[in-house]
């Protein structure tokens, strides 16, 4: 199984994640922008937390085998924060760089005034730069919030295809299936969405533009439920293309929008999938030495 | 995120300490822009502690105000903060006494909702009953609805919040437990 992760935020999690990620097939993430946990107070900790989204977590997942992009946003919590809102005319410069893939994460998290006109943004800025974003439904009142971020999203103009509404479940999927938007789901261990909550899902609407991704962070999260997904889809009778479909062909399609997407092994690792199988596992053993030269650069950083 | 241990001892309205934050605040007749200056400063610099205990005393010192518009102004930007956070403590200490009689009824029902997804006992939240309205309840709706898809239990604290007819039975399926 080939696992391509299409939204979790790696910055929170260990190597031993990586590991783990890589040992069960994942090859590729994106990780969009989010919030601390703890409120950023002003622009230069967005700025630092930018530049280690694409450059030391990049490197950091390079050293496993896994290809990392990210997706740059004021997160939408922040965009009722003055301080942080000031943020905004800096990420046209992010928006250019070789490893951003997409705006995001945005969307609504209280549907204030202030998040309206930052969602806004972000859809004129995703217009201007050709890239598609990722959309956070809010917690709470989620099906209001879904059909506003809808409305939002048409008004903007900009095309539904590019557009991945994530977070989703049973109640506001139909919603956004008959937009053309992307349908994004977190698999977490005990809220959001499940392994067989998100089959059934697969089954009453197909895999055609669904996105399974484990939204990881320094919650409790699980960044291999998307492996897991993959076996119970399996197990529900699913056959290996369409599990494939969901889990690397969607998101390879879905931010390959942007042009610039590399989801080539990196040196020294493999593909993930059938590959291994023919190939055997001669290089892979051979992998398992780079976490310690990782080390090794980490430490004399 | 939100250990059980946090979320169990977190409770609505929080215990507002009253301390130094209150004492050195009520001094009569120092002027709303000292106060208010004092507030945020204390709040913004200090730990999580020390902005529970300010929330707590917001209420009291806007009272205590001659021309309490901007002490109050300060306070509600200091209670949007705190509910923006993912710490329980701080988002019951944020839904107190301040919040029940000055926060916009936008603000304050989602942290009424928030509270719940926290696990947290909205029996500390000033003026619920008070202030509990049809949009509330839409709201608490909507939420049951997909916690009924998940196969996920309503909270006793979500069902209460639910608009009365469907708490009189016409879901049954809702209606379990109560
Ligand atoms: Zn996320």
């Amino acid at each position: 199984m080939r696992i391509f992760d299409p939204h979790i935020h790696m910055t929170s999690r260990t190597t031993d994640d990586y590991e783990a990620m890589y040992a069960a097939g994942v090859r590729a993430v994106v990780e969009p922008a989010f919030w601390l946990g703890q409120p950023r107070t002003g622009v230069s900790s967005y700025l630092d937390y930018f530049d280690a989204i694409t450059g030391w977590e990049r490197f950091r997942a390079s050293q496993f085998g896994i290809r990392h992009h990210a997706a740059i946003a004021l997160n939408p919590k922040e965009a009722n924060d003055p301080r942080c809102r000031e943020v905004l005319p800096e990420l046209g410069r992010y928006l250019r760089r070789e490893s951003v893939v997409a705006v995001g994460e945005t969307g609504y998290d209280s549907m204030t005034p202030e998040e309206d006109e930052v969602l806004e943004t972000h859809l004129d800025l995703a217009k201007r730069h050709g890239l598609p974003v990722v959309v956070h439904t809010p917690h709470r009142d989620k099906k209001h919030g879904t059909q506003r971020t809808l409305d939002v999203v048409a008004n903007s103009g900009i095309a539904p295809e590019l557009v991945v509404l994530d977070h989703l479940n049973e109640v506001t999927v139909d919603l956004v299936a008959e937009r053309g938007c992307w349908m994004g789901f977190s698999i977490y261990p005990d809220t959001k969405m499940d392994p067989q909550r998100m089959v059934a899902i697969l089954q009453r609407l197909g895999t055609e533009r669904m996105l399974v991704n484990s939204a990881a962070d320094w919650g409790r999260s699980d960044p291999l439920l998307t492996a897991e997904t993959g076996r119970a889809m399996l197990d529900a009778g699913f056959g290996a293309a369409q599990v494939d479909g969901v889990l690397w062909e969607n998101p390879v399609a879905f931010y390959g929008q942007s042009g610039r997407l590399d989801v080539t092994p990196l040196p020294g690792f493999e593909l993930g999938g059938d590959a291994e199988l023919f190939e055997g596992n001669s290089i892979l053993r051979g992998a398992a030495a780079m976490p310690a030269e990782a080390e090794a650069t980490a430490g004399a950083s | 995120m939100i250990s059980m241990h946090e979320s169990t001892t977190a409770r609505a309205g929080g215990p507002g300490g009253r301390g130094g934050v209150a004492a050195s605040l009520a001094r009569a007749g120092a002027p709303a822009i000292v106060v208010a200056d004092e507030l945020e400063t204390r709040y913004r610099s200090g730990d999580t502690e020390e902005r529970i205990q300010v929330l707590g005393v917001l209420d009291r010192i806007v009272e205590e105000q001659a021309a309490p518009d901007l002490v109050r102004a300060v306070g509600i930007d200091l209670v949007r903060d705190a509910l923006r956070t993912n710490d329980p403590r701080l988002v019951a200490a944020a839904m107190g006494p301040f919040a029940g009689r000055h926060l916009g009824d936008h603000d304050w029902r989602h942290g009424v909702v928030k509270l719940v997804f926290m696990g947290v006992p909205l029996a500390g939240v000033a003026r619920l009953h008070e202030r509990a309205d049809d949009e509330l309840a839409r709201m608490a709706e909507d939420l049951a609805e997909e916690r009924e898809a998940a196969g996920r239990p309503i909270p006793d604290d979500l069902r209460a919040l639910l608009p009365a007819p469907a708490a009189a039975g016409s879901d049954a399926s809702l209606e379990k437990g109560r």
